[in-house]
């Protein structure tokens, strides 16, 4: 692997906290805590984990809407934060940001041709002609309709909504697009249609995606490569095959035997409490093990790091006690077991 | 904009104030070219004439000025002074309001501090102390006006800004390239434009009284120019033997601040897009029925809990009608899950809501059908009827738990009030039921939970909870729309466990709305799928997820991703579902199917059995057996 486009080192993002006048000092909430991640050129990393992981977090400050507490973003070799002092507008025309909810992404009150117009004037300084040809050629590259660009958004379903969102943030000409829950709140006839042209611009375009998703398989027919979240770290990361195929976190693990598959074997419910920790007192030790099935006394003692597994050096796991072997979904007579223990 | 005329001119009071406005408005335009003396001519020998002499219509004041004349110079004055005072007001308060709003943090707290300090003082006492510091004058008491209301506008404003600098396409325009004062200029102020008419629109009126009020005390309008306080103000001295001097220029100031105020009034309802779409009108608490004819007992139905048919429900948008429920036909079993699945807007709310005659009405209205519980058809029962069943018989569980909880009350209480409803027992003992509830549905520590508020849960705990509530009377029915759709997977897991586990053990019978093939193949027993209002296919959920035979039941299901196989690559449909007021005839997913032909376009396509438990709504059924073997 060459030089990757994006190396995220040690980054950290701690809301709230700091000194009151009286009384004890605010504790903070560590959002994302020293993740360290790498994306290459032209790959898509998914990114997975409940909500209220950091997933949102992570890609707020990715794309510059936020600033970390701690922690380095390096794209293509440069540091984010350095450039962005010099001209702040070099973040926007290297990442671009997809929004969850495509509707209210879009202001109510503006045009398409508005809303699309705003990155090219400003991000590329195109004007009059060069202008309005580039808006065509972007309604063409999201498959609208050129007679769309004089409405307003309401007048538009999630789907095509979502196109121009899409639309709005190729507009700046990026190389990588983080992509936030992008298709979650769009029906899965509709939901299908987007990711296949999200395939297909990142093929006409040579883009890189950070796609980040609550949905398994949606990620997992996406993304080269997934890494999974957790309170605010990374305790996965490996091909999307191998992710799959042997999931060595027992939260990973979890996160499988939980989603239904059509026509699947019934899913596994934990029986205890499924609860993110208290961020404003975290567990010590692994922040899994109160909901994990694997702990051992060692496991609430240090924070289990993300390392390397086995030689392949593409997988990485944060848990003292990773589980080997291939996942296979519990077949019913395991689950009455487990529900008898 | 034609629009908007519309609305005020629905709104009869409204309409009678812009009339009545316009006509002074235009009086004083037109004032200079009137035929009138000069308002500060002083004639003594003329003084205190009354009204309808020769040469005075109005008579004359204690100077011999003509009233007709001064009235409606002053009505000038006074409505130029108000207009102006608002237009500061209204531009400096905004201005603030929005940069607080927008920039948030210490700006917004310095800016903000210093507004409550403006309003800590007694609003006229403070315009006096202004007007004392800059001196009598007209002029002087616009500023006073325009400053003692500042704040007003301020306050109003800066709310509206917080709630959009929060949304989504404020950072979408950051990250277009766009600086703070083009963000400020073109993406907040077209949005907060609404608010700040309907404010000035509702205030200038009061400024105009206020106004009014300082010449009155003689700190506005210095003599010998006049305005309506001014006027006001000299009358008074004669009330007892020339009231006309001070009844005319009251009655203008009334008629001319009631105008405005009705029409503002009416300003704020037409803008206010709520009111657009019908939400402040207040729904009835029943769903209005207007059925035609009433569908007969179905025999074969005859052991079900609950058998809908033919249910047609409306929306009447104007003159559009939406058919959102277009012909639902199913039955549910005691015991027994069936899943209702489609797209968004395919109807499957409000087949859910009609159950109960949830729907809001209006705009919603049942057409036709029949909706049998145990044999009773619901649409027949009176109101009260109907209440009771609400809630003991047939439960529902939401989507957004918010959306049943209220958000001011602990859960345990909200839990023993909705046993109380329907069973009369004691607090004590209601409140053991409620804890016992909580438990039921895994809520560990239900005692101190049953104590907190439903913020302080999370939001799988609050959909326990929700489910907690349906269970409170041992309903037979519960009616799940989409529970687990706003959750996390394991969370899911855990609430459709908890729903078999009821079944289980209760053996309720379960409606379960999702879009979700996956869920739906986890719980149900039954599917029906839902396209454009019809149900396209229903039957046993295995065999329409193995062999579908609806062409769009094929489609919904390959265009879902399928974890552990990567390969698959889902198949988008293209196209969009027809919308609910513009359904075409014959078949609704003809433009969308690969399949259809000249026949799919004609009449209605009836729901017909294809096997002895499946039915399907499509002329060219997939995978049925033919004479030339399986057609394709
Ligand atoms: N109050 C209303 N006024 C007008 N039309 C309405 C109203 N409520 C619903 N509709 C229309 O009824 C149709 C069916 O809506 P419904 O909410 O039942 O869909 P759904 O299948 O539940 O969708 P979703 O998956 O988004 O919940 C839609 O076309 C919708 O626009
Ligand atoms: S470190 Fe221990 S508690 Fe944490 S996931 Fe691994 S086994 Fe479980
Ligand atoms: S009726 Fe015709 S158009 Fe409709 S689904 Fe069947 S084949 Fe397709
Ligand atoms: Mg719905």
């Amino acid at each position: 692997m060459s030089k990757p486009l994006l190396e995220i080192r040690g980054l950290t993002r701690t809301f709230g906290g700091g000194r009151r006048w009286f009384g004890h000092d605010i504790p903070g909430v560590h959002a994302i805590q020293g993740i360290d991640l790498d994306v290459a050129q032209g790959e898509t990393l998914g990114i997975v984990g409940e909500s209220g992981c950091g997933k949102s977090s992570l890609a707020r400050l990715l794309v510059g809407l936020d600033t970390p507490t701690a922690g380095q973003i390096l794209f293509a070799g440069e540091d984010l934060q350095a450039l962005r002092k010099k001209d702040r507008y070099a973040l926007s025309r290297r990442l671009q940001y997809v929004f969850q909810d495509p509707l209210s992404s879009l202001n109510p009150r503006k045009r398409i041709r508005d809303i699309l117009a705003a990155p090219l004037r400003h991000l590329r300084g195109l004007e009059g002609t060069a202008l309005d040809r580039r808006l065509s050629e972007l309604m063409e590259v999201v498959n609208l309709r050129p007679e769309f660009i004089s409405r307003y958004p309401h007048e538009f379903s999630g789907g095509q909504a979502q196109r121009i969102g899409i639309a709005r943030a190729l507009a700046a000409e990026p190389k990588l697009l983080v992509l936030d829950e992008p298709v979650s709140a769009l029906d899965v006839s509709i939901q299908a249609q987007v990711l296949k042209l999200l395939r297909r611009l990142k093929d006409e375009f040579d883009l890189t995606y950070l796609f980040i998703s609550h949905d398994l398989s949606v990620v997992e027919a996406i993304s080269d490569r997934i890494a999974v979240m957790y309170f605010g770290r990374i305790i996965e990361q490996a091909p999307s095959r191998r992710l799959f195929h042997s999931p060595a976190h027992p939260y990973t693990r979890l996160l499988l035997d939980s989603a239904p598959v059509p026509g699947g074997p019934p899913i596994r419910a934990e029986s205890g409490e499924s609860e993110l920790p208290d961020p404003l007192a975290p567990p010590p030790g692994c922040s899994f093990a109160p909901r994990c099935p694997k702990a051992e006394p060692d496991c609430r003692q240090a924070v289990p790091l993300l390392d390397t597994l086995g030689q392949r050096g593409d997988h990485r796991v944060a848990c003292h006690h990773p589980i080997e072997g291939p996942w296979r979904r519990l077949d019913t007579q395991e689950v009455n077991e487990t529900a008898n223990e | 904009m034609t629009n908007f005329i519309r609305l005020i001119a629905r709104n009869r009071l409204a309409a009678f104030g812009g009339i009545m406005l316009v006509l002074l408005v235009l009086l004083c335009l037109i004032t200079p070219w009137l035929p009138l003396d000069d308002p500060n001519i002083t004639s003594p020998e003329n003084r205190l004439k009354p009204p309808l002499s020769a040469g005075h219509l109005l008579g004359t004041d204690a100077l011999g000025r003509d009233i007709l004349s001064r009235l409606l110079w002053g009505t000038r004055v006074s409505l130029a002074v108000g207009i102006a005072a608002s237009l500061v007001a209204a531009f400096f308060g905004s201005l603030i309001g929005i940069v607080a709003g927008y920039f948030g943090g210490r700006t917004d707290n310095t800016m903000m501090r210093g507004i409550d300090m403006l309003m800590a003082f007694p609003y006229i006492l403070l315009a006096l102390a202004i007007v004392a510091v800059l001196g009598p004058g007209l002029m002087n008491a616009l500023y006073a006006i325009a400053i003692v209301n500042i704040p007003f506008f301020a306050r109003n404003i800066r709310g509206v800004t917080v709630g959009i600098a929060h949304r989504e396409f404020i950072d979408a325009a950051r990250l277009s390239g766009k600086g703070h004062i083009r963000i400020l200029a073109s993406e907040i102020l077209p949005n907060v434009l609404p608010v700040i008419v309907i404010t000035m629109s509702t205030t200038v009126g009061w400024m105009i009284l206020e106004t009014a009020g300082l010449s009155f005390l003689g700190l506005g309008a210095q003599p010998p120019q006049a305005d309506l306080g001014s006027m006001l103000g000299e009358g008074r001295r004669m009330m007892l033997n020339a009231p006309h001097v001070a009844v005319l220029p009251g009655l203008v100031i009334f008629l001319l601040v009631m105008s405005i105020n009705l029409l503002g009034d009416g300003i704020r309802d037409a803008l206010d897009p709520r009111l657009k779409s019908g939400a402040l009108s207040r729904p009835a608490p029943f769903t209005h029925i207007r059925r035609r004819q009433v569908p007969p007992e179905n025999g074969s139905a005859a052991n079900a809990l609950l058998d809908v048919q033919d249910l047609h429900t409306h929306f009447e948008v104007g003159r559009r009608t939406h058919r959102a429920v277009n012909g639902v036909s199913f039955t549910i079993r005691h015991n027994e899950c069936l899943g209702l699945v489609g797209e968004s807007g395919s109807g499957k709310s409000v087949t859910a809501l009609s159950l109960l005659g949830l729907v809001a009405s209006p705009p919603g209205v049942i057409t036709e059908g029949r909706i049998a519980l145990e044999g009773r058809d619901l649409l027949d029962l009176p109101h009260r009827s109907i209440r009771r069943i609400r809630g003991r018989n047939v439960a529902y569980v939401f989507q957004d738990p918010l959306s049943t909880l209220h958000p001011l009350f602990r859960v345990g209480h909200q839990l023993i009030e909705a046993i109380q409803q329907h069973q009369a027992i004691p607090r004590q003992e209601a409140r053991e039921l409620a804890v016992s509830l909580l438990d039921q549905v895994r809520i560990p520590n239900a005692e101190r939970r049953a104590d907190q508020y439903p913020h302080e849960l999370s939001g799988g705990m609050r959909q326990r909870v929700g489910i907690a509530m349906a269970l409170a009377n041992n309903p037979q029915l519960i009616v799940a729309d989409e529970p687990t759709t706003a959750l996390d997977v394991t969370v899911q897991a855990q609430i459709l466990a908890l729903i078999q586990n009821l079944r289980e053990t209760k053996g309720t019978s379960v409606l379960f709305i999702t879009h979700d093939f996956g869920v739906v193949s986890q719980v149900c027993d039954r599917v029906a799928v839902m396209y454009a209002g019809r149900i396209v296919e229903i039957g046993p959920t295995a065999d329409i997820l193995d062999d579908p035979r609806h062409p769009y039941t094929q489609r919904l299901i390959d265009c879902v991703p399928r974890l552990g196989e990567p390969n698959n690559e889902p198949a988008a449909i293209p196209g969009l579902p027809p919308a609910a007021d513009a359904l075409p005839e014959g078949c609704a997913f003809a433009d969308r199917c690969d399949l259809a032909e000249d026949a799919c376009l004609r009449g209605d396509i009836a729901l017909r059995a294809t096997d002895s438990d499946r039915q399907v709504r499509c002329i060219k059924p997939l995978g049925l057996p033919t004479r030339q073997g399986v057609m394709q």
